[in-house]
């Protein structure tokens, strides 16, 4: 049971992709939906089993390591795996009522690539093989480069092409870095490798190249470069998922090199390196998001800001830090994807995202600036919101370990975000109200209120995080602090 | 180890590490998009050198999960190198321009 739901997440949406790409019209409504919709259903037997039992492994088709491709669902993969479900839904949803509804041609482009990603999201979750990663990274890169092309306009064939030649640079030094891994334990399984290799100059090598990759792919301070162009000129949906998603997912591979493989490694001031990367990140994203001009390119640069906060878990890390970042990963998913639709939504309904033309947009987009504030309310961690529980947590770790300068840094990116926040939406709400631009369409209800929906999501996290942080608390990487 | 191996492992070694700095040379000097792709595939060769390098031979015989690696890599080079082809042309029609280098950052649109 459990097996067939592992299998459904994976191969469920990508035999949908293939479907969409060769059905037509109204056939294809079909199985886009079927490609979407069980997920949830499939992840309930999986979280179950991994609340149970801790941890399921499988060795795909019965081949064991080292010569098979293990997949391994703790709880940080499950939880993921959810976020990654609820993203695909309800901005698939948003998606489909923006334009790119399945029967419609844009759709026939937009869907193959969108069920791609999210088959490819979830295969990476579960793989604990390095090589396996490699290859899943890269189709989710791909695909998501593909959907960020969908309308052409030049400014997105600019970042996409940038995006391209910088992810495959990434992938490169990953991959360089899984040769030297292989060719000094012979597994690419990351926990057997984890348990041959001692940290001297060929692995640790290895580990170097690796995170330089990864962190060119998840944006991190200073390779973030590449990112407020891709996210803030992507076709609205594709903004939510690239944010709430993709660059997680190479963000979650950098943790599970660091915490899983390398767990018994001692490496002296790295993690502190990493963690100032992640606090120059949260300050430099902070501040930038507080200049912009453009809505979309604001919202991008605080995506930037916000995954310093998942950087802070290797300074941090204890079992309260790891499931607060965690918790922030899950959050920010759902509070950044609401933020992103709805700015998506003020972007046709105003017809630009500039602040100068958004002057009153609430007079006629007044649902979207109420998802845009909720969604602040989650990012800048007021209570009651998921952000609010994550950076809590966050800021007792640091407590915890007397770690003075990361609670500086949590507190001052709370305050620069609630002033980047607060900038659009006096602006949204000012009178006199500007006329809408040419060009300017209503988007539709269902557009509307899905990323209101979302919002909520953000701000329910924040009323019962109990349970899911001692889930998450049951599966901290093995030898850290309580 | 006897000398004859280890001099021949490390001269490929080598070899790898200096065609990878090729390729990252390339790709951070040139401005013409084509050229900054094909640096991006000389660096992926000179991964793929250093896996047939880890096969091996040990013991007189070779090792095939690198094999396999590097074959499963060159598949997934070739996608890439041909989605990124036809974004070039692309951006080439719709922009009129083969460089990233003018463009002020990508901040402009709507």
């Amino acid at each position: 049971m459990v097996l067939e739901a592992l299998a459904g997440l994976v191969f469920l949406p990508l035999l949908a992709a293939t479907a969409v790409a060769v059905l037509p019209g109204r056939a294809r409504a079909v199985a886009a939906w079927l490609g979407v919709w069980p997920l949830p259903v499939l992840l309930v037997p999986v979280v179950a089993e991994v609340a149970r039992a801790g941890e399921i492994v499988v060795p795909i088709a019965g081949f064991d390591r080292p010569l098979g491709i293990v997949w391994r669902v703790d709880p940080l993969a499950a939880a993921v795996l959810v976020l990654g479900s609820v993203i695909a839904i309800a901005v698939g949803g948003y998606a489909a009522a923006a334009g790119f509804g399945p029967a419609t041609r844009a759709g026939g482009r937009f869907w193959p690539l969108w069920l791609l990603l999210v088959a490819a999201t979830h295969a990476l979750l579960l793989s604990a093989d390095l090589f396996n990663v490699f290859v899943t990274l890269e189709l989710v890169t791909l695909s998501a480069i593909g959907l960020l092309v969908l309308e052409g306009k030049p400014a997105a064939l600019r970042a996409a092409m940038r995006y391209l030649l910088l992810a495959l640079l990434g992938s490169l030094a990953y991959l360089l870095g899984v040769a030297l891994v292989y060719a000094q334990a012979g597994t690419l399984d990351l926990h057997q490798a984890g348990e041959l290799l001692e940290p001297t100059l060929l692995p640790v090598t290895a580990l170097v190249l690796m995170t330089v990759g990864l962190l060119l792919k998840s944006a991190v301070f200073p390779l973030h470069g590449w990112l407020p162009a891709a996210h803030g000129n992507a076709p609205g949906p594709v903004s939510a998922v690239l944010s709430a998603m993709v660059v997680k997912v190479s963000l979650y591979t950098l943790w599970r090199l660091w915490f899983w493989l390398a767990a018994d490694w001692s490496l002296g001031w790295a993690p502190v390196l990493l963690g100032g990367l992640g606090a120059a990140a949260i300050l430099y994203g902070s501040l930038q998001a507080l200049i912009q001009e453009r809505l979309k390119i604001m919202v991008a640069y605080s995506t930037v800001a916000q995954l310093g906060y998942l950087m802070l878990a290797f300074p941090l890390l204890s079992t309260v830090g790891f499931a607060a970042a965690t918790y922030h990963l899950l959050s920010h998913g759902l509070a950044k994807a609401a933020m992103f639709l709805a700015a998506a939504n003020l972007l046709k309904g105003v017809g630009s995202d500039r602040l100068e033309h958004l002057s009153g947009a609430d007079r006629v987009r007044p649902v979207d600036v109420l998802t845009l504030a909720i969604a602040g309310v989650s990012i800048l961690g007021l209570p009651p919101s998921g952000g609010f529980v994550a950076k809590w947590l966050l800021l007792q770790a640091a407590w915890a370990q007397g770690g003075w300068a990361w609670i500086a840094v949590i507190l001052a990116g709370g305050l620069l975000a609630a002033a980047y926040l607060f900038r659009p939406l006096a602006v949204l709400t000012a009178r006199p109200a500007a006329d809408p631009r040419p060009g300017a369409t209503a988007p539709t209800v269902a557009a509307t209120v899905l990323p209101l929906l979302l919002a909520f999501a953000a701000l329910a996290a924040g009323f019962v995080p109990a349970p899911v942080l001692a889930f998450l608390e049951g599966g901290a990487p093995p030898g850290v602090r309580p | 180890m006897t000398p004859a191996t280890l001099g021949s492992a490390t001269v490929w070694v080598l070899a790898a590490a200096a065609v990878f700095g090729v390729g990252l040379y390339a790709l951070i000097l040139a401005r013409h998009l084509l050229r900054q792709l094909l640096a991006v595939k000389v660096m992926g060769s000179a991964v793929f050198l250093l896996l047939v390098v880890a096969a091996g031979p040990i013991d007189g015989a070779l090792d095939g999960i690198p094999m396999a690696l590097v074959l499963t890599g060159i598949v997934v080079a070739v996608s890439a190198v041909g989605f990124a082809l036809a974004l070039l042309v692309r951006l080439a029609d719709v922009t009129g321009s083969i460089s990233l280098e003018d463009d002020g950052g990508g901040d402009d649109g709507p």
